[in-house]
């Protein structure tokens, strides 16, 4: 299921589309510690986090997750919002804490 | 493919410029056609170390060779030098300051991502000096 799909199927706020129709997501990380996500999500995870800063959207282009999908009602800032839409990077938002969230996605996305 | 060079100046002040250096060389490799988990693994030892020389080195030099069989990448900075190799390379060590923390790092996974991530590694550090780190990446 691609993060644009998912994004509809669960009522999750696009704060940046970037190449959100074209990918595929093929798991699920949570984490808010940037040197963590780095070394540990894969290729074309949605990532779950409440860090929506410039850093965040460099991790998402360098460790190529899929998506970044704030939880608990997190946005990006400014540059941050800039960032990924300069990068295609696909960012959602949801008001749900993390766990709730990742459960919703699995659920839905069958992973 | 020849051997192409790519060079980047590290600003030590600005931590939120960090990861300009990786994602143009990420941008290349994909130009280049590059395997796509080679381009990762290259993607994360870059950013590692250009986020350690703006936190602990004032910045630095970023050099990159790549060629058909290899990325290699040499970052080079004047700033203060690592006490303890041994434990700077454990996960989990960190001396980075509270502001960085808060912004998501410090976590002290920046050296053993780089050696996780590249297929050669090595350090070279003086005390007072500077730190030079030498990745190598097997296309």
């Amino acid at each position: 299921m691609s993060p644009l799909e998912l994004a509809q199927k669960l009522n999750l706020s696009i704060l940046n589309e970037g190449e959100g129709a074209d990918r595929e997501l093929k798991g699920i990380y949570c984490c808010d510690l940037l040197s963590i996500v780095m070394g540990r999500a894969k290729a074309d995870d949605a990532w779950i986090t409440v860090m929506g800063n410039l850093n965040s959207i460099a991790v998402a282009v360098l460790a190529d997750t899929g998506c970044i999908i704030l939880s608990e009602g997190m946005q990006l800032d400014a540059e941050a919002a800039s960032k990924a839409s300069a990068q295609g990077v696909c960012v959602l938002s949801s008001d749900l804490p993390t766990f709730e969230l990742s459960r919703k996605i699995a659920e839905a996305a069958g992973l | 493919m020849s051997i192409l060079k790519l060079h980047y100046e590290i600003d030590g002040e600005d931590f939120t410029r960090a990861g300009e250096a990786s994602a143009s060389v990420k941008k290349r490799l994909r130009q280049l056609g590059v395997k796509p988990d080679a381009t990762r693994k290259v993607s994360i030892a870059l950013y590692e170390g250009e986020i350690n020389m703006v936190i602990h080195a004032h910045g630095g030099d970023i050099d990159v060779e790549i060629s058909p069989e290899a990325v290699r990448m040499v970052l080079a900075d004047r700033g203060p030098g690592i006490e303890n190799i041994d434990q700077a390379m454990k996960e989990g060590w960190s001396t980075a300051p509270d502001e960085v923390r808060s912004l998501g790092f410090g976590a002290g996974m920046g050296l053993p991502n780089m050696k996780k991530n590249s297929d050669e590694m090595q350090i070279e550090t003086v005390l007072g000096k500077g730190t030079t780190v030498t990745m190598a990446v097997y296309l």
